[in-house]
């Protein structure tokens, strides 16, 4: 079976990978690019472990054929610091205590990243909401949901300084 | 929040600093079992059954073996068979069935190949021919005698008298103390209630992933997502018929566990498969896989009649369980029995349990497994007399609490426990102290679990800069790394961030039990500090040898050496370590143990809600949770349990639940329909971590995993109530469930 040859960015790069016609972005971005920050909780769509943004829509990279990313701009967990300089999120989640395991932390920093992006004053029902399609079974979301708060601050401060 | 009676003045522990493993987390570098990938690697997939109960007549897997990119394909028959008496022969039978398949998921046969689709489509080609068997389902139903049995060799034992025929039950257990009829009779109140829980999931976001890499010269190696390696290890060994020493096992980061990886279910599967083919093979479940073969905790059926005294007295208790175990028998009655009255002193009652198989997948732990259940129970009652005594159930609790020194329904003395400091600190929070909001509920509910000790090892290196480095083997499962980092940084008095934890492989570390029992910080920590102090001894010899003086004259405190008599300038840690191979070499310690005296844990939690009467819904409007942590050690961390705990609990109260058809098949194995909580089904949980300090353990440390999974289920069936006056006594409080105790007025009239 021949492949798909697919163009994108991801993260800044400008990258080429060959997938199979069926095979879905996460994987290819995990087995082709060996990007393995997003990662497979279920592969339906339903835990968001494998979020990524693409063309600057909040995605389940499970549910998106990876041929579809043909042209896009994408971004990935491995893509959110700039360089060594952490995000506020990232800063905010390793501060704030808002991961145990670390499995679903790709996906909510990812998540976040979308809601600030489009909503840099969020209130904490509207972070709840937002990150509602991202399952975290270890920390109840308390000190998440605190985390994305705090980093929406920093970042108004960031621009006020 | 914090409540302590008095903390000593420690520089580290209690700190919250940055963990250690943190950085690669929010980066998408920490490599977790599913990421890793080896040269030449193949993908294993497995083969599940379709049948509830059917017994395997023949497998052909001639035409999966001709297809493209097949390299290995295994069954049953390629697996010895343990004797009946062997523990493992269970799990080995549950790995992959023999001559019937027990449960719809039931491995039958694995395949490696060289694409994961490859080895999906051959796995789907290999015939499997069964003869469908009747099958039980129901708990009860499958007590009854009759019932389509299981296993042709489990005849009940723990009964006045030996069985002649075999069931579905594995064991009765039984505790019994006092008088009960006199308890019964003492009684001016008495309630009484059965309790019916579904069997629900861990549902760590992580499915089940492994690689191994089986050599020529008969060895392999294991990357795996578990909860303990040396068990993998051993588990693997017991499967295969292997020396264990042919296997080394290396622990990836662990996407969550819950209890649920404190078992294997492909290890052994990917070793053979590597074996045959010659190739690395990875094998990763499907979250449908998660749902159907792994996990989940009991359902059960579950009746207590408690009796108290007008003033509140708890007289008499009486209480009947039964937990299913799945397709084979575990431990989950007995647990159960432990705790169904625990946070309760009772002078007379009678308790028994049933240990029930049914065709199910097989259980395994979650999280202070089946206290949950019994606390339902328990503390839903609790609630019914402090309604009809017109008490307050702060109060009744307290009334009725044990102290150091009582004696626990299932045998030993209460050591110090922190139960009453617990409820205290619900009464006194601004949370209860407060009125709900108009039209909101309120419940409160305690809990209790045992939390264990076990066997540890810890190696401490220090490096030549002065840093150390903290080898353990108890994978990190919630930040306990951090909490390894800052009792080895009290211990030595160098900075937390100067120390490296490090989780060691079966080769690089001694055996270490699996983290569980929320033991991973109070045993697997006693052996860090148990280094660390061998370490100091060592330390003082070579800051003598460097003064030229008697070691006696040398004391270690705060990070350095100081002379008794004044005489040379202190020697800080890392002035030792530079002059390390001038005297006497490297500097390290080791430190096994077997870990006794595991604190106690309670936790006591008080919520609000509010109760949709048109479509049922409950929201958890506000909760609160106290839970004794001994000592925190990383507050951050203890807080997280905590809520962790808190939420799971909030899950199993109002949602989560596996629903089967009438075949046997699991109807909704996916988080879709398998609903845990979301950010935006939740409030904050509010935390009062109490303190009463575990004398067992240098820095106090008791455990605190588990016990906050225990109060939520009563405390939001109380809550429910007191919102609505229905008494919801089957799981899940789901809004049709809510909303039909509501329309037919299912209250209990307090």
């Amino acid at each position: 079976m021949s492949r798909t040859h697919v163009s994108c960015n991801i993260n800044g790069d400008d990258v080429e990978f060959l997938c199979d016609a069926g095979e879905s972005l996460l994987d290819a971005l995990r087995d082709e690019m060996r990007l393995m920050g997003a990662k497979e909780g279920c592969g339906t769509g339903d835990c968001g472990a494998c979020s990524i943004i693409m063309d600057g829509r909040l995605q389940c990279s499970c549910l998106v054929f990876a041929p579809e990313a043909d042209g896009a701009t994408i971004v990935t967990v491995e893509g959110i610091a700039d360089g060594d300089h952490l995000h506020p999120l990232q800063q905010c989640f390793l501060e704030g205590a808002a991961l145990q395991c670390g499995v679903c932390t790709p996906g909510f920093l990812v998540a976040a990243k979308a809601l600030l992006d489009r909503n840099p004053e969020p209130t904490e029902t509207e972070v709840r909401y937002a990150l509602a399609g991202n399952l975290c079974r270890c920390t109840g979301y308390d000190k998440i949901v605190r985390s994305v708060l705090a980093a929406a601050d920093r970042m108004k401060e960031e621009v006020a300084g | 929040m914090t409540i302590t009676e008095q903390r000593p003045g420690y520089r580290y522990v209690g700190t919250r600093p940055v963990r250690h493993d943190g950085l690669d987390k929010v980066v998408g570098k920490a490599r977790y079992a599913a990421d890793l990938v080896l040269p030449g690697m193949l993908y294993g997939h497995v083969l599940r059954s379709p049948h509830a109960h059917a017994r395997i007549v023949a497998i052909d897997t001639s035409a999966a073996e001709a297809m493209p990119g097949v390299r290995a394909v295994i069954t049953g028959a390629d697996f010895g068979d343990l004797p009946a008496d062997d523990p493992e022969r269970n799990m080995t039978r549950n790995l992959m069935a023999r001559d019937k398949v027990l449960y719809e998921g039931h491995a039958v046969a694995a395949v490696a190949a060289t694409t994961r689709r490859q080895a999906r489509d051959a796995a789907e080609a290999i015939e499997v021919t069964y003869e469908a068997l009747p099958h039980t389902l129901d708990i009860l139903e499958a007590m009854e005698p009759g019932a389509p049995l299981l296993h042709e060799d489990i005849f009940t034992t723990g009964l006045d008298s030996e069985p002649s025929e075999p069931s579905n039950v594995a064991n009765r257990t039984c505790y019994e103390r006092g008088d009960i009829e006199q308890g019964f009779a003492e009684a001016d109140v008495v309630v009484e209630g059965e309790f019916v829980t579904k069997p629900i999931h861990q549902g760590y976001i992580e499915p089940h992933a492994c690689v191994a890499d089986t050599g020529q010269d008969g060895k392999t190696v294991i990357w795996c997502s578990s909860q303990g390696h040396f068990r993998v290890r051993s588990q693997t060994a017991a499967m295969l018929g292997w020396d264990t020493s042919r296997i080394k096992v290396i622990p990836a980061e662990i996407g969550g566990g819950f209890g649920g990886k404190t078992t294997i279910y492909l290890e052994p599967l990917a070793v053979e498969l590597s074996a045959r083919a010659g190739r690395p093979v990875k094998m990763v479940m499907s979250r449908d896989e998660v749902f159907r073969a792994t996990g989940p905790t009991p359902g059960s059926v579950i009746r207590v009649k408690l009796g108290a005294t007008g003033d509140g007295r708890i007289t008499a208790a009486k209480a009947w369980l039964a937990y299913e175990s799945g397709a084979f028998p575990g431990v989950w009655a007995m647990l159960g029995c432990m705790c169904v009255v625990s946070p309760y002193n009772v002078e007379n009652f009678l308790i028994e349990g049933y240990e029930v198989v049914v065709n199910k997948p097989v259980n395994a732990a979650y999280r202070a497994p089946s206290a949950p259940m019994a606390a339902f129970a328990t503390d839903t009652l609790v609630d019914e007399i402090a309604r009809r005594l017109d008490m307050d159930p702060i109060d009744l609790r307290l009334l009725n609490c044990p102290n150091k020194g009582d004696q626990a329904p299932y045998g030993p003395k209460w050591p110090l426990i922190g139960l009453r400091e617990c409820l205290e600190a619900i009464r006194d929070s601004e949370h209860y102290r407060s009125r709900p909001a108009p039209g909101h509920g309120r419940g409160v509910a305690s809990g209790f679990w045992f939390n264990i000790g076990e066997a540890s090892s810890a190696t401490v290196n220090l490096n030549e800069n002065g840093t150390a480095t903290v080898v353990t083997g108890s994978p990190d499962i919630g930040g306990s790394r951090a909490s390894m980092a800052l009792m080895a940084a009290e211990e030595l008095g160098i900075d937390v961030h100067a120390i490296q934890p490090v989780v060691g492989d079966t080769e690089v570390v001694g055996f270490t039990d699996v983290t569980e029992g929320s033991r991973a910080t109070f045993a697997t920590g006693m052996a860090v500090v148990e280094a660390c102090r061998d370490l100091k001894g060592q330390l003082r010899g070579r800051a003598a040898r460097m003064w030229d003086c008697d070691v006696d004259e040398v004391e270690w405190a705060d990070g350095q050496a100081t002379h008794s008599g004044g005489e040379h300038e202190p020697l800080a840690l890392a002035d030792i370590t530079a002059e390390a191979g001038r005297t006497g070499g490297p500097l390290g310690a080791t430190a096994s143990l077997n870990a006794r005296g595991a604190g106690p844990a309670f936790s006591v939690q008080v919520t609000d809600v509010s109760v949709d009467e048109e479509t049922g819904r409950v929201t958890v409007e506000r909760y609160t949770t106290a839970q004794d942590a001994g000592t925190a050690i990383h507050p951050d961390y203890v807080e997280g349990q905590m809520q962790g705990g808190v939420v799971q609990g909030i899950g199993w109260a109002l949602n989560e639940e596996y629903i089967h058809d009438a075949d046997g098949v699991m109807e909704n194995p996916g988080f879709l329909d398998y609903r845990i909580p979301v950010a935006s089904d939740l409030p904050m949980i509010e935390t009062i971590i109490v303190e009463v300090p575990n004398p067992n353990h240098p820095y106090g440390v008791r455990g605190v995993g588990e016990v906050g999974i225990v109060p939520p289920i009563p405390a939001l069936a109380n809550a429910i109530h007191d919102a609505t006056g229905a008494r919801i006594r089957e799981l899940p409080m789901s809004p049709p469930r809510v909303l039909d105790a509501i329309m037919s007025g299912n209250g209990d009239g307090g």
